[in-house]
């Protein structure tokens, strides 16, 4: 998108309208609710006890099949079609889609570029879960009962709040790198390594390197997360084997290898599940960065530009189908996890 | 949330760390408890090591945000020149963020922007909150055929990516001429949020003790006044903290507003116009700062204030799809 269109289309004035659209559409969506509950007190008795239920479930189930369940369903169909549109029917009798099998699939392998974007995903799925929860924990043990407590975590915690997009703002500004050579570096690492001697790296812009500083900014990102989770965890040990071991002489790593960690063992291992599911499903780092154009691109990035950029719509369908088999493991071995402790 | 995924925890792991979460009168509780597992392991790594690293890393997740926040408040030349480090040396200024806020360089006003993240945000919020409210509580407390089959469907969709289901929702909502609309907004995040919202409110409104909803029956209350006079009120805290993810949720989100509004950019969000001009402004920091700052202001604001929700939302969740 060109900012020129932008400033075109964007009337000032129009701010008032926009406010108009948002209390139509609070006004709709509360007539909706108090519709509901109108219609559900209207029964009373057994056949009423039914109706208020599908009144009360009714259209949930309604939103969740039209906006998740059938649009997944004609995803899924998608991937086995050709053609550059994704209504099937759409363009010439030509140009339309053909079921084509297993062809997008195959071409997951053969595309150029593709390979490697496999090859950066797993990086990504591999270091930022591991990163952001072994440091996570690590904070989370060091500050623990220390003074200011509470402070010290919000400083970890606090990117949590900030979109994607504004994290690798922040930290593009941290790679900053100016390529003139007589121009200063003001970018705090490139200034750092000048200052030592050192000379300066384009961060984000040659690949592999790339990658892995946006990694960075992912784990940056996740680290709170985990930290708050972990803490909660260590927090909840009972007092009394923490005691038992004392008196049996447990002291310090012992300590942390054999009562800490076995006693949050699920909790590490929801926090490293979460935070791979997170990262398998996040494009919005590489996108504000490079939008995937310099060797960085992931599975997610990628679902994105095949889909909506390159106009490759069974294409994207099959990345969005192999990021959903990536992830549902994922997910059922986290719920499994979650039951067994419960 | 792109940001922040809640994950499923342990119950009693989420009981004691709704307390220990919070704020000072928590650290108390927390004190008087005495030694822990963790204090202990901290010592072992031992006193000065462990307190050079906590500071360590409590610098190095600060520092990137504040250089830029002191960026946003410096002259376009000061920052082409020296580092912002130097900030205190060669003045601060407001300008950037009148430039921005007023539209700069080309730049619509961000002001619009902004806006436009708030049309979008209040009903995507508002919305699910309402559906999935009175769905947990048919859940919880009526008796229906299948209602156990259609819960654990719910709770399963929670791992459907909403990558899977973007593409054809785009096409639904132009043939029904909602293409690029807020609407098409407020639906899609409405559906992508309620399996979520749907377990998490339905686990706390299980926790209710069942004799307060039979006493409100036997009074004659119908299942309307009870979910209003019984319900709402106790589960307050549930829905705050549902409300701050999906807050969070839906104004940092990218992937969403680019898909749906693909071809209509004077509804697009700030993290879109955010997007667009990194790539536009290029290295024209001046501005990109102090746009960043505006679109990262009110979510941390939210979240700082709001905080206590978050982390028992946090802790009680599920995984958001």
């Amino acid at each position: 998108m060109h900012v020129t269109t932008l400033a075109a289309a964007t009337a000032t004035g129009g701010n008032l309208g926009k406010i108009g659209t948002l209390l139509l559409g609070i006004a709709v969506f509360a007539a909706v609710f108090i519709g509901i509950l109108l219609i559900a007190s209207l029964f009373k008795g057994h056949l009423g006890e039914k109706i208020q239920a599908v009144a009360f479930v009714g259209p949930t189930v309604v939103l969740i099949a039209v906006g998740l369940i059938y649009p997944a369903i004609l995803t899924i169909r998608r991937a086995f079609y050709s053609g550059k549109f994704f209504d099937l029917n759409f363009g010439t009798p030509r140009t339309r889609g053909k079921y084509v099998g297993f062809e997008n699939f195959q071409a997951l392998w053969t595309t150029p570029g593709l390979p490697a974007v496999f090859r950066n995903t797993l990086f990504w799925v591999i270091l930022v879960p591991l990163l952001a929860t072994g440091l996570g924990l690590l904070y989370a043990i060091l500050i623990d009962r220390a003074k200011g407590e509470a402070v010290a975590k919000a400083l970890i915690f606090l990117p949590m709040a900030i979109s994607m997009v504004g994290a690798t703002l922040i930290w593009k500004f941290v790679y900053y790198f100016v390529g003139d050579p007589t121009g200063s570096q003001v970018g705090l690492i490139n200034a750092f390594l000048t200052t030592i001697g050192m000379k300066p790296i384009d961060f984000l812009g040659n690949a592999p390197g790339n990658t892995f500083a946006m990694i960075v900014i992912m784990v940056w990102i996740q680290a709170g997360f985990a930290m708050t989770v972990l803490s909660a965890a260590i927090k909840a040990i009972p007092d009394e084997i923490i005691e038992a071991a004392n008196m049996d002489g447990v002291k310090g790593l012992q300590m942390f290898r054999f009562i800490t960690l076995p006693s949050i063992r699920s909790s590490v291992i929801v926090v490293l599940t979460t935070i791979a599911i997170a990262t398998l499903k996040a494009f919005d780092i590489v996108q504000a960065s490079s939008g995937g154009k310099l060797g960085d691109s992931v599975l997610a990035n990628e679902f994105y530009n095949r889909s909506f950029v390159t106009q490759q719509p069974g294409l994207g369908a099959a990345i969005a189908i192999v990021i959903f088999l990536l992830v549902s493991p994922i997910i059922v071995f986290n719920v499994i996890q979650m039951r067994k402790d419960a | 949330m792109s940001t922040a995924t809640p994950a499923p925890v342990p119950e009693t792991v989420a009981n004691e760390a709704v307390e220990a979460a919070g704020g000072g009168k928590d650290l108390e509780t927390g004190k008087r408890r005495g030694k822990s597992a963790a204090g202990n392991a901290a010592r072992a790594i031992s006193s000065p090591w462990a307190s050079v690293f906590a500071i360590v890393m409590a610098l190095a997740w600060t520092t990137p945000t504040i250089g830029l926040f002191v960026t946003s408040f410096r002259q376009q030349k000061d920052i082409q020149t020296t580092g912002w480090w130097n900030a205190w040396r060669t003045g601060f200024t407001m300008d950037n963020y009148k430039q921005v806020l007023a539209g700069a360089e080309g730049q619509p006003p961000l002001t619009d922007f902004f806006v436009n993240s708030f049309v979008i945000v209040i009903p995507a919020v508002l919305l699910p909150l309402l559906l999935a409210s009175l769905a947990a509580y048919a859940f919880a407390w009526i008796d229906f055929p299948f209602r156990n089959a259609l819960f654990v469907a719910v709770f399963a969709l929670q791992i459907v990516p909403l990558q899977i289901a973007l593409l054809p929702l785009v096409t639904m909502f132009q043939n029904m001429g909602l293409g690029g609309s807020y609407w098409s907004l407020w639906l899609s995040h409405s559906a992508f949020a309620l399996p979520l919202a749907v377990f998490l409110l339905h686990n706390f409104m299980k926790e209710i003790p069942a004799s307060l909803l039979e006493a409100a029956r036997v009074d004659g209350a119908g299942h309307v006044r009870i979910f209003f006079q019984v319900l709402l009120p106790l589960i307050a805290p549930a829905l705050a903290s549902f409300g701050i993810f999906q807050f969070l949720w839906v104004w940092n989100d990218l992937l969403v507003a680019l898909t749906m509004l693909g071809g209509s950019p004077e509804r697009a969000p700030l993290t879109m116009i955010l997007n667009t001009i990194s790539g536009t402004l290029g290295n024209r920091w001046y501005l990109l700062s102090a746009a960043a700052f505006i679109s990262i202001a009110l979510p941390v604001a939210v979240f700082l204030s709001l905080q206590r929700y978050f982390v028992r939302g946090l802790l009680a969740g599920g995984t958001k799809g």
